[in-house]
């Protein structure tokens, strides 16, 4: 079946980059795989007949923030991680404290097993229009957009506004006089 | 079609990778992109669901996540700069003080 084979490449896919993410000491390569995840992430989007999501998740998460990130890598002059710089002294780095930490993890490896064998298998969609054609619609999207969530949307231009003006106070370089 | 249960099963270990990461990272653009990678393994459930359910809300509530996480790189990556200016350093353990 292609569509299982396609699911199962997706998956493998943003998984293993999300964990070679997070397994390398410089951000760089940090970065680039990132935008591999996102890109299996998309594929995943389009099984799920969301096709506006998809593109979106290309342009605006692998165009325009890792490029983002990206630009504040190269220009931190991207220093790599030190391990050798671990502070011993803190009073976190207790191994009793960690050894409760990796009990309280496999507690929740624990739980979250046992909800997923009580999940029931839903294989179909449910709800009054479950063809799919609805959801894949971009037209019924930005209907609803506009008029139920009218409210979110112009709150959402008012976050953007707050956050354009923050980040411009923040990395500001202060002039001293 | 695939089964639901498979789509929150991916989405949950993208969100448990996210959240190690966070964790055992030390250096403040990876801890950034972890919460990234958490965000959109939510916006792959709200999907999910929202599919399985058969309206456009899943679709729209990414949206909306979408959005807040540009935002929030935008600001937090405003924040890293302003930091490295100070201390030349990402490693979170070098901002322990609140004020020098």
């Amino acid at each position: 079946m292609p569509e299982t084979l396609v699911f199962y490449a997706f998956s493998a896919l943003a998984i293993g980059a999300s964990t070679l993410v997070i397994g390398q000491r410089n951000p760089m390569y940090s970065v680039v795989l990132l935008i591999a995840s996102f890109g299996a992430l998309s594929g995943l989007y389009v099984l799920l007949d969301a096709p506006f999501v998809a593109i979106a998740q290309i342009i605006i998460y692998a165009g325009a923030i890792m490029v983002l990130f990206l630009f504040v890598v190269m220009l931190l002059n991207a220093p790599r991680e030190d391990a050798a710089d671990y502070d011993r002294s803190h009073p976190l780095a207790h191994p009793g404290i960690g050894r409760f930490g990796a009990l309280l993890a496999t507690l929740l490896i624990v739980q979250l097993a046992w909800a997923l064998t009580k999940v029931s298998e839903l294989k179909a969609p449910v709800g009054s229009r479950s063809d799919g054609a609805t959801v894949s619609s971009v037209l019924e999207m930005g209907r609803v957009l506009f008029t139920r969530h009218t409210f979110a949307f112009e709150a959402t231009s008012v976050l953007i506004l707050v956050a354009m003006v923050g980040a411009v106070v923040l990395a500001r370089r202060e002039v001293s006089e | 079609m695939i089964p639901l249960s498979h789509y929150l099963i991916v989405s949950a270990i993208l969100f448990a990778i996210g959240t190690a990461g966070v964790f055992l990272r030390r250096n403040l653009i990876t801890i950034l992109l972890s919460i990234e990678i958490m965000l959109n393994a939510v916006n792959l459930t709200f999907v999910a669901f929202g599919r399985f359910a058969g309206d456009v809300d899943g679709q729209i509530i990414t949206f909306f996540v979408m959005t807040v996480a540009a935002a929030e790189a935008a600001v937090g990556l405003a924040l890293i700069i302003a930091l490295f200016r100070h201390r030349e350093s990402l490693n979170p353990d070098a901002f322990t003080s609140l004020k020098w």
